[in-house]
């Protein structure tokens, strides 16, 4: 206790020192800039879009820093949530976009917007922090930047991922903090995190977080086997139509993105489509569960993605109950069938195979195959409602 | 679950039973050759290679030299025209023993992609994964489970899906779960040369378009060649050749999960066709398979029948050509109940099965029937499916017709 005690008095002591280094702000000054990973609370730059490259340090763009004891975000980064996330081992995140100045993306009602060259979406994952080195196995609602970015007191910030919109096309690059939280470096090969999760009812579990390799991120990026192409999968107009609290107060992400420039040809936010937020217990269950296999499986089981070899399809547009695993067969599911016969079984979500691969964590089993190692049961438990939820029998 | 319509369907669950009793006492599974020995290799050089993947460029060749690198999450490979090269399969080893993270050993999506002199060992999942990708070239490549056969290995040792122009030449797959080495819904595929043992399915060529599948050895697998169609894919296979294989004693009990297509094989099936059109199957050496050296049969008889899943799908196979093979033994010991009694039933309890073993189901809609044509074998056993097993028939009668022969493969490799 004394120990932890200690350990809190120095951050303070630190945050305070920070804070009070600070020199008059002018974020958008010409001032010089701060060396690489020091964490300075000098003014910066505005963000840094590298053409191309690929910057060691996350500092390096000028979209992310830490200062004042919080990871804020630079003057033009803005931050947004979804509607209905993908689950990476209870992570909460930190999304934000970027554009260069005068820029806007083209508003798409389904597709994803056509963003910009130069476009910068980061992603920051992090966790509330729990006693010692463990933390908290809990709901994400939404970043907590009251104060002007995340407190690092309260967080463990895990990996930063950006996704850039360069001339040929997109390109993601993941960044690990160090222990520290003073910096995050290019980890281009990924990297293993142990981490022990802890939940509300102090039930320990142990989780080998993935930041995937670059290459990995195009497992789930590259929606369409063929081009290849990486693609964002968040910011597209159903999952980001919600509210988000902002600095000023809450407003409508799609309103807000228009009102700040990066977004042109939006209707009304009441006009726009808008997935259901799969925790929103007064949605219908079938528009939530919905939501939920879009973003945490559409991107591979589409038609095009590489999740087509199932001959399953999870995402938005796919209406026909066979393509959506109603009475469907496994195909070269090895194990992963859990010796069940279909992926989908109406009202039988204990013979369901898409339920047996999300209570998985084997890696030659679960579904996802990446980016979680320990099981969403919250997500579980909304699919098995789903599944018992439906009529009929297989043939 | 069973149905008395579909006995070797209900045969599925005796095969699981038997595979748990039978799990270890097999004296085929006392002949597993242990893996190679491997000094370790340069801890670092497994981390450049996770960079060099990274970094490749069209053309490039990386050479994985003598050693055993160890990896904890699967590698991936997405840029096209790279070769990776080892040093020999039993010199370089990718080992995924203890892996943490990821559903593959090596999985590649990638064209112009050559791997060769290799081995991948104890993947969590498959061994190599190449998907949707054109001309791929797998030479002399080892994927291995090391521990033998076992349920908890992986499921496929080299697996092509949706690729086209493929080449598996002088590989070994052994101890998949479920195919050693499966290539689905693809086209122009060659596999030769090669060997598959201790795999649930030996070779497996499944919802394939013109295939070449020759010199092959597969035995000790459960089935050893299977030329498989599964409704609701992206094609249906056909145009498969399956000649000069070596196909014995694949009688090791089943040990796929239940669920998978090839749970479904009776242990003791040599080469199995089920729902496919235009295969040919000649001059194979075929012998000692316990359930039988030869099996035609359609989804129904694999119990994945489903109503709306057979929408666009024809279940039947439909000119089959069996001719010229040099079959021998096996048909002694069917596996499963329901195929015993059958085989007791017609030829007692110390007779055995003829050569092959048809379920049965045809299209009664198609005027020139299934034009199943099968000489130079001991005999056929129509198990009559369709009128739930009742009424066997050892007519061969039917079966006396020639089909035109499919064209070879050609790769145009130079």
């Amino acid at each position: 206790m004394r120990l932890i005690t200690m350990r809190h008095a120095a951050i303070l002591l630190l945050a305070l020192l920070a804070a009070c280094a600070k020199p008059a702000a002018d974020e958008t000054g010409p001032a010089a800039r701060a060396p690489a990973g020091i964490a300075a609370d000098s003014p910066w730059q505005p963000v840094h879009f590298f053409a191309e490259g690929q910057p060691d340090d996350l500092a390096d763009w000028n979209v992310l820093r830490i200062a004042g004891g919080r990871l804020q975000l630079n003057s033009g980064v803005l931050p947004y949530d979804l509607n209905t996330p993908l689950f990476s081992d209870y992570a909460h995140k930190l999304r934000t976009v970027w554009m260069p100045k005068g820029q806007a993306a083209a508003y798409d009602p389904q597709q994803e917007f056509d963003f910009p060259v130069g476009t910068v979406f980061s992603k920051t994952f992090y966790y509330p922090r729990g006693e010692g080195d463990s933390v908290l196995r809990s709901a994400d609602d939404g970043p907590d930047l009251r104060g002007g970015g995340l407190d690092l007191r309260k967080v463990r910030l895990v990996e930063t991922r950006l996704l850039l919109r360069r001339k040929d096309g997109w390109f993601a690059l993941p960044y690990v903090w160090n222990a520290q939280q003073t910096r995050a470096r290019l980890m281009r090969g990924g990297e293993l995190v142990s981490l022990e999760l802890v939940d509300a009812g102090g039930k320990r579990e142990s989780a080998d977080y993935q930041v995937p390799d670059q290459n990995q991120c195009a497992g789930c990026h590259a929606t369409d086997m063929k081009t290849k192409a990486l693609h964002p999968l968040g910011p597209r107009a159903r999952h980001l139509n919600r509210n988000f609290a902002y600095g000023d107060g809450l407003a409508n992400q799609i309103a807000r993105w228009t009102q700040a420039g990066y977004l042109h040809g939006a209707p009304p936010p009441q006009s726009a489509p808008r997935d259901a937020n799969w925790r929103d217990a007064n949605a219908p269950l079938e528009a939530r569960a919905r939501a939920y296999l879009d973003i945490n499986c559409g991107h591979c089981h589409n038609p095009k993605g590489p999740g087509n070899t199932s001959g399953l399809w999870l995402d938005a547009a796919t209406q026909e109950p066979l393509r959506l695993g109603r009475c469907k067969l496994p195909i070269a599911a090895g194990k992963g069938t859990g010796d069940l016969r279909h992926d989908v079984v109406p009202g039988k979500p204990d013979e369901s195979i898409l339920t047996f691969r999300m209570l998985s964590d084997d890696p030659s089993v679960m579904m996802p195959e990446l980016g979680r190692s320990v099981v969403h049961e919250e997500g579980v438990k909304l699919i098995r409602d789903w599944i018992a939820a439906q009529q009929g029998q297989c043939g | 679950m069973s149905q008395p319509t579909q006995p070797i369907r209900a045969s599925v669950l005796a095969v699981a039973a038997a595979a748990a009793l039978a799990a270890g006492c097999g004296p085929e599974q006392a002949q597993h050759t242990p893996t190679a020995q491997v000094a370790a290799g340069d801890a670092a050089f497994a981390e450049s290679f996770r960079a060099r993947l990274l970094d490749a460029k069209a053309g490039e060749v990386i050479e994985v030299p003598a050693g055993r690198y160890t990896f904890d999450r699967s590698l991936t490979l997405r840029v096209d025209g790279v070769t990776i090269r080892g040093a020999g399969p039993d010199k370089s080893v990718l080992s995924f023993k203890g892996q943490k993270a990821g559903a593959e050993g090596l999985l590649v999506n990638a064209s112009n992609f050559t791997l060769e002199n290799i081995a991948i060992e104890d993947s969590k999942g498959d061994g190599l994964k190449v998907n949707e990708a054109e001309n791929i070239t797998i030479r002399n490549v080892r994927v291995e489970w090391t521990g033998g056969p076992s349920t908890k290995n992986g499921a496929y040792g080299l697996y092509p899906v949706k690729t086209r122009n493929v080449l598996i030449e002088n590989s070994v797959s052994i101890g998949a779960s479920d195919a050693g080495i499966y290539v689905g819904q693809s086209r122009d595929v060659i596999v030769r040369n090669s060997r598959a043992e201790f795999n649930v399915a030996g070779i497996e060529i499944e919802n394939t378009i013109n295939a070449d599948v020759y010199d092959n050895v597969a035995t000790n697998n459960t089935g050893g060649i299977l030329v498989f169609n599964m409704p609701a894919l992206s094609q249906q296979g056909g145009a498969i050749r399956v000649f000069k294989n070596k196909v014995f004693k694949n009688n090791t009990a089943n040990f796929g999960a239940k669920g998978t297509p090839v749970a479904s094989v009776p242990a003791g099936s040599g080469v199995v066709v089920n729902s496919n059109d235009d295969v040919e199957i000649f001059d194979n050496d075929i012998s000692d398979n316990a359930t039988t050296n030869i099996i035609v049969s359609s989804v129904y008889s694999t119990g994945y029948k489903d109503d709306k899943a057979a929408k666009d799908f024809d279940p039947y196979p439909e000119r089959i050509s069996i001719y010229g093979n040099r079959l021998k033994g096996g048909g002694d010991s069917p596996d499963g109940l329901d195929l015993k009694a059958l085989k007791t039933a017609i030829y007692g309890l110390s007779g055995h099965f003829p050569d092959v073993l048809w379920d049965g189901y045809a299209n009664a809609a198609l005027k020139t029937g299934p034009q199943i044509c099968i000489r130079d074998v001991s005999g056929v056993v129509n198990a009559d499916g369709p009128g739930g097993y009742k009424s066997p028939s050892q007519d061969t009668k039917p079966y006396a017709c020639d089909l035109p022969k499919l064209p070879a493969i050609d790769l145009k490799r130079g």
